[in-house]
């Protein structure tokens, strides 16, 4: 029998409300801290209480880049997610369930699958204090005995997790002497020879980070000192990461009215001189239209953050997808400049919010970082960031000296870069601002010349920009079989599945566009012209990239594909249409 | 010293209707900027969309004029971002009680050390003549061609349902009642709001100014006190025979940003830009 050595596929699922996301996070904390690399993936309902909730962790030795769609082993603590999951499970799979709870009847699963009854109910109810929502520990320490796992990683996986929360000091060792039954009932009642085992690593240990605290951190590390956002799923993380370091790293978090409170507040901080931003995801976004298109006009420094999901409307609110792409791009009536960035993943949440912030006070506009639920949520262990190259560049704004020695200050000042001197209030540079068009001073001007002449000094800033803005980055050799184009959360699934092309004999390279707007439109017409063949991989129905491409370069892409179910992609389904599409 | 010169922004000028109301709003408020001796880049005049909301244009501090009805939150992060400043937020009644209203009701609860002068004209000028939020139950106009079926909004109600730290009316024909008011209101430490009944010469011709002077009357002048809130509904609840200017309410608590643990310290703006996030990092770990 085949056996895998770190490299495992891991579901708890069952019913909200049971202390699932907990139970996940145990586990792969437990992982990491035995010095191995996971990837989560959640999906749930948009709901409290009931419905199906589902939490996955990827266990690798080496750096893990996505989610995979088959389980080695399940925890199913109710009857539907054996239902739900069992066609997911892999040869010779297990699931640990509690016979108590659920009866699986002949032939329900595959002869295959190993099949693991732990009495959670009755070990909860012999141990003293236990409550029924520490079931789920009992069956960590299970996975932990049929995996052949340190126990003692687990416990100080759960440890870490109680222990800040400060009403529960007993709840540890509590869950951790369930956990241990577990553990015991398997190793007494069960052979140890499950077909993959987790041995500890002594490798550095990493960082577990979700790509909302990843935005909110590079935001932080880029000196904004402002968040204004009203709540709304997936993107409230990052105001929740956010407000929870305002004391130790001196910011401030203003839950706003509403969304349209929320840019507009963002606004007038920026005005003010402080770096701020807002985050929010598509419906808010779209409240906040009217405003983008004044932060263009008044030409203030703004970072507004999308965290994707689901659309139309309230769509799916707790799923995934990038559907908003066009929208950004073109969000706000009128034309005025904007900058947006598609990070792929955890590692580029961080640096390219960073970089927005600077982008921002360089160009003196809003600058879009588009991320979607499956960053904003999946756990992933990565190194600690490298800031030590990380400057902080405030572009033109002006010194309170700089500002002493004006003379006839314009702050809308006409310039061959498009950028002008910036000042803010308190500073010896009075000023006047106004969203309707006006001249160098900031007045109101209808004169048909000076519209002519703001519009596009406005838009120079664009040309300027683009020297700064990165070009889409290649992965993979130069010349290949196959020519990827993808955006944001895609990244990690895409170079997996090229890696199983590879094995086929089929080369791809893969063109991410991390920095979409502005657009390289010359380099991206030269590099696809050049190219044997093109397929777009994205979350829509419509293949916006696809569009967007071809608004820029005329360049058709006629082989696509795309997943709009509301979840994430996994590499195993890439991979398939990739190869259909190479051999169609 | 600051001089009602200084505060002129010279050859750019106004363009509201003659006789407008707003010219006087203007003048009002210059007046206060230099009786408070207010350092002018120290101010900051911000607007929403609408004649009043033009105001910022017209006088020599920072002024930031943004889009309709959303005043109050760039007032607020302005303030929060840099709370030396002194930011007085300017809209209409169309503006505040019609588009923004949101934000006004929210911004009465917060106890923010801004001021929000109302012009309430009772009506939609800059889009000719609509029915506004506060126009009169009856009063035709463009868009009510058979008379607004709706009662008026009471702004002043509105705010003494919030215990609003600082609630006043004045009266755009009255230079001097909207001086000191403003000047009130700008010093007092708390979030202050005032509704200020003008009249639109253009298209309002039933809240004329002479149709004010006949009914308004000064509450302090009376002896009011403005300390007492269940006083301060009642007043707020008198109809348009007998109009109460002055101040209706006023009560100094601790403001936000003195109690928030960042916001109390020096400034945002003022504050380090580069973090050390070794800590944050190492929490994850």
């Amino acid at each position: 029998m085949k056996m895998d050595v770190n490299r495992l596929s891991w579901l708890i699922a069952g019913e909200a409300g049971y202390g699932i996301m907990t139970a996940g996070q145990n586990f792969a904390k437990a992982m990491v801290l035995g010095g191995l690399n996971i990837f989560t993936h959640v999906e749930y309902p948009s709901l409290i209480r009931g419905g199906h909730n589902a939490f996955a962790v990827r266990v690798e030795e080496d750096e893990v880049r996505c989610p995979i769609q088959m389980y080695n082993l399940i925890v199913a603590l109710n009857k539907e997610t054996i239902d739900r999951h069992k066609n997911f499970l892999t040869h010779g799979g297990g699931i640990i369930f509690d016979p108590d709870k659920i009866t699986l009847n002949d032939g329900e699963v595959r002869a295959d699958v190993r099949i693991y009854k732990v009495p959670t109910t009755q070990i909860i109810k012999e141990t003293t204090d236990a409550i029924p929502v520490m079931n789920n520990s009992v069956t960590l320490g299970a996975s932990m005995a049929v995996l052949n796992y340190d126990f003692e990683l687990l416990a100080e996986s759960i440890k870490g997790t109680y222990s800040k929360k400060k009403k529960a000091n007993n709840m540890i060792d509590i869950n951790i002497e369930v956990a241990k039954k577990g553990y015991d009932y398997i190793k007494n009642n069960y052979p140890n020879d499950f077909n993959v085992k987790l041995e500890k690593r002594t490798k550095k240990k990493k960082m577990m980070i979700i790509g909302n605290q990843a935005i909110a951190l590079g935001a932080i590390k880029a000196g904004c000192k402002f968040l204004s956002a009203y709540p709304m799923t997936p993107a409230t993380s990052v105001m929740n990461y956010f407000v929870s370091k305002e004391e130790e790293a001196g910011v401030v978090m203003k839950q706003a009215d509403d969304e349209i409170a929320a840019i507009n507040m963002a606004l007038g901080a920026s005005y003010a001189g402080v770096r701020a931003m807002t985050s929010t995801s598509g419906g808010g976004l779209a409240l906040m239209a009217e405003t983008a298109s004044l932060v263009g006009m008044s030409e203030i420094p703004l970072v507004i953050v999308n965290v994707q999901r689901p659309g139309p409307a309230t769509g799916l609110p707790t799923r995934t997808g990038q559907a908003d792409l066009k929208f950004v791009m073109n969000i706000g009536h009128g034309d005025f400049p904007r900058i947006v960035i598609t990070p792929g993943d955890v590692q580029e949440c961080f640096y390219e919010t960073f970089n927005a912030f600077n982008l921002a006070d360089k160009y003196q506009l809003p600058v879009f970082v588009v991320s979607d639920k499956c960053l904003a949520v999946s756990i992933r262990s990565i190194p600690e960031f490298d800031t030590k190259y990380m400057k902080i560049d405030r572009g033109c704004l002006l010194t309170d000296e700089e500002a002493n020695n004006l003379y006839d200050y314009k702050r809308f000042l006409i310039t061959d870069s498009g950028v002008s001197p910036r000042a803010i209030p308190g500073q010896n540079a009075i000023f006047r601002s106004s969203s309707d068009e006006h001249n160098e001073h900031g007045e109101i001007h209808e004169e048909q010349d000076n519209r002519v002449s703001m519009e596009d000094k406005r838009f120079r800033k664009l040309d300027t920009a683009l020297k700064d803005i990165p070009l889409p980055k290649l992965y993979g050799p130069e010349n290949a079989d196959m020519t990827i184009v993808g955006w944001g959360s895609t990244k990690g699934v895409v170079l997996e599945a090229m890696e199983y092309l590879k094995k086929d004999g089929i080369t791809a390279n893969f063109l991410h566009f991390t920095y979409m707007f502005p657009f390289h439109a010359d380099w991206v017409s030269e590099f696809l012209s050049k190219c044997k063949m093109v397929v777009d991989v994205e979350g829509n129905k419509t293949a916006q990239l696809a569009g967007v491409i071809r608004e820029f370069t005329g360049f058709k892409i006629e082989k696509k594909v795309l997943k709009y179910n509301g979840r994430t992609f996994f590499p195993s389904e890439v991979y398939d249409d990739l190869k259909r599409a190479y051999h169609g | 010293m600051v001089e009602m010169k200084d505060l002129s922004t010279g050859t750019y000028v106004p363009d509201w209707c003659p006789g407008c109301g707003n010219f006087l709003i203007l003048n009002a408020l210059k007046k206060a900027v230099v009786q408070l001796k207010l350092n002018p880049k120290d101010v900051v005049v911000v607007s929403g969309i609408g004649c009043s909301s033009k105001l910022p244009q017209w006088i020599n501090v920072f002024g930031y004029h943004g889009v309709h009805g959303r005043g109050l939150p760039v007032g607020t992060g302005i303030k929060l971002a840099n709370k030396k400043l002194h930011v007085i937020v300017i809209g209409g009644d169309g503006d505040v009680f019609g588009e923004g209203m949101n934000h006004f009701i929210h911004a009465l609860r917060k106890n923010i050390n801004i001021t929000l002068l109302v012009h309430d004209n009772q009506i939609y000028g800059l889009t000719k003549g609509q029915t506004s939020p506060t126009s009169m139950t009856g009063d035709r106009s463009t868009s009510s061609p058979r008379g607004n079926a709706f009662d008026p909004i009471n702004p002043i109600a509105l705010a003494v349902a919030q215990k609003t730290p600082y609630i006043a009316r004045t009266f755009a024909g009255d230079l001097k009642h909207m001086t000191n008011i403003f000047a009130d209101a700008i010093s007092f430490k708390g979030f202050s709001f005032v509704n200020i009944f003008q009249s639109c010469v253009t298209w309002n011709k039933h809240n004329t100014n002479q149709w004010f002077k006949e009914r308004v009357y000064d509450l302090q002048a009376e002896g009011y006190k403005a300390d007492n809130i269940e006083k301060a509904f009642k007043k707020a609840l008198e109809g348009y025979e007998k109009i109460p200017i002055g101040v209706f309410y006023k009560e100094e608590r601790p403001l936000f940003e003195d109690e928030h643990p960042i916001l109390k310290k020096t400034p945002l703006v003022k504050q380090k830009l580069e973090i050390d996030i070794k800590r944050f990092m190492e929490e994850l770990v």
